[in-house]
């Protein structure tokens, strides 16, 4: 069992409250995820410029030097803003391969979660309301964003095992249920060049799709073919640049709530979760129908 | 009339009242507000009280009922009356998954949609769909009546035992061992009251009728390579 919960704003004078919005609906997903949290969040963009998001079990050490050394290795600027064992290091565009390579010699020991122009993923092992106040998650703003709760079934508990997952540039995937044919799909990602980290289902299922979309698909086309490529219970929610989309497998019995007002689309695990949402009362609420992909983006 | 707020009280308190009550009770009607989707809201009771619930639900709701009436003004969440053996529950609005699942008895209705397993295991409950409902409806079940007065899902009444199925407008596939069956002026009348019980004003004669066809009841020869 998972906690999922999706925000995307169409009312743009909400966006400096996505963070509020979302951690209150996070931590009322605690119940279905207690172990670990971790939330995707789509903030502004910066002309030309992108993000990486990187993690480190020692901050202090790792975060110390890194815009400085990393700006030398690749040859840019490159600022860092720190936060808890995060940090978003922004840099040029067009040097985001060249960054991720230089990161991983730099420092072994971190950790890439996210890359994108908007996209920024915070996860940790904890309860959800402290992941989120360890991240002030609750003061950040932006367009979009998707968090996750987890009860860890099919690897361990840690940060690597937490969702969300980065499936390509501003691209990022919860899961909420449990894949399982995860062993023999991992094996073959490997055959065909795809890095998968840990031994999490989750991940795999993030790796197929970049696979799909390296290999010329669509978001859209991807998530069609995981329908028949995956085999396991899933509702997976994916956050892209513009928006996000919602897809169940065709069994569907990992819950999903959607609701829809004038100023925003949301979803949770549970009705729970969107219960403090404005204006919920008079909003149009329902299931997301089984093997149906829904997307919705500005 | 009593009135329970479940943000300020809690859940615990509001299902402890609620179960406390007698057949001789004089506190008959109760309204419950602020659900905000709790879960197994007004559970387990075993009187013949009126209970409203004042929004939407979590899963559960008004499970394992006897003898109460309880209407839910919002929508429910997975498992709604699950295992209801007497009584009545309304759902102004939609029901999640598994609504009515392994009934025994009362009536279950439901003014919008209901989604995937509606009925499952059913053994005896009526259970009134105003709109359509998902797939895998009515699976294994054993006894009871399933009106859907829109349409029906994939694989409507997979290994149905003798539960009755009655759908005004498509089915989109039926199940292993489901067959469309004669309706008969007896079908015409029990749902012509199931509909006026449940609040519809639907046409029973628009209904079809489906059963089982009684082939999956006992081993056949023709079937033992497949094991």
């Amino acid at each position: 069992m998972c906690g999922i919960v999706g925000l995307f704003l169409k009312d743009r004078t909400l966006e400096p409250e996505l963070g509020a919005m979302l951690t209150e609906m996070l931590v009322t997903m605690t119940d279905r995820g207690p172990d670990s949290a971790g939330i995707a969040i789509y903030g502004a963009e910066s002309d030309g410029s992108a993000k990486l998001t990187v993690q480190s079990d020692q901050p202090d050490e790792d975060f110390a030097t890194l815009a400085a050394d990393l700006g030398a290795a690749i040859g840019a600027e490159v600022t860092l803003r720190a936060n808890d064992t995060h940090a978003v290091l922004e840099l040029d565009g067009s040097k985001v391969e060249q960054a991720r390579q230089a990161v991983r010699e730099l420092r072994p020991g971190l950790r890439v979660m996210s890359d994108g122009a908007t996209i920024e993923i915070y996860k940790e092992v904890g309860l959800p309301k402290d992941v989120a106040d360890r991240f002030s998650l609750s003061n950040m703003s932006g367009s979009h964003g998707i968090g996750h709760t987890r009860m860890a079934t099919e690897s361990a508990v840690t940060t690597e095992g937490a969702h969300p997952f980065n499936t390509g540039s501003d691209q990022c995937l919860v899961h909420n249920g449990s894949l399982s044919n995860h062993n023999a799909l991992r094996r073959k990602l490997k055959r065909e060049g795809v890095r998968v980290e840990s031994m999490n289902d989750t991940e795999v299922g993030a790796a197929y799709l970049t696979w799909k979309m390296q290999n010329g698909a669509t978001l859209g086309e991807a998530l069609e073919s995981s329908l028949q490529d995956l085999d396991g219970f899933f509702t997976f929610v994916v956050g892209t640049k513009d928006g996000f989309g919602v897809v169940r497998d065709p069994i569907a019995c990992k819950p999903a709530v959607m609701a829809e007002t004038d100023q925003y689309v949301a979803f949770g695990s549970e009705y729970r979760a969107l219960v403090n949402l404005p204006g919920i009362e008079d909003a149009r609420v329902w299931e997301p129908e089984p093997a149906t992909v829904y997307f919705w983006s500005h | 009339m009593q009135s329970y707020d479940v943000a300020e009280n809690g859940l615990r308190g509001l299902n402890a009242a609620l179960q406390a009550q007698s057949a001789e009770t004089n506190q008959t009607h109760w309204e419950v507000q602020n659900p905000k989707g709790s879960h197994a809201i007004a559970v387990g009771l075993d009187a013949p009280i009126e209970v409203t619930v004042k929004g939407s639900t979590g899963y559960y709701c008004a499970g394992m009922n006897q003898r109460a009436t309880i209407k839910v003004e919002g929508s429910v969440g997975p498992g709604v009356a699950e295992n209801m053996m007497s009584g009545t529950v309304v759902v102004e609005g939609d029901a999640s998954q598994y609504a009515g699942a392994t009934g025994h008895g009362g009536l279950l209705v439901i003014k919008g949609n209901a989604s995937s397993r509606c009925g499952i295991s059913m053994k005896g409950i009526d259970i009134v769909v105003h709109g359509n409902i998902g797939h895998m409806s009515a699976f294994m079940a054993q006894a009871g009546n399933l009106v859907v007065c829109g349409d029906a899902g994939d694989a409507l009444g997979d290994s149905l035992y003798e539960a009755r199925l009655f759908v005004r407008g498509s089915v989109k596939s039926l199940g292993a061992d489901c067959i469309e069956k004669e309706m008969r002026p007896e079908h015409v009348e029990l749902l012509k009251d199931l509909l006026a019980r449940a609040g519809s004003d639907a046409n029973p004669e628009e209904f079809k009728r489906y059963g089982s066809a009684r082939q999956l009841y006992n081993f056949d020869v023709d079937n033992a390579a497949a094991y």
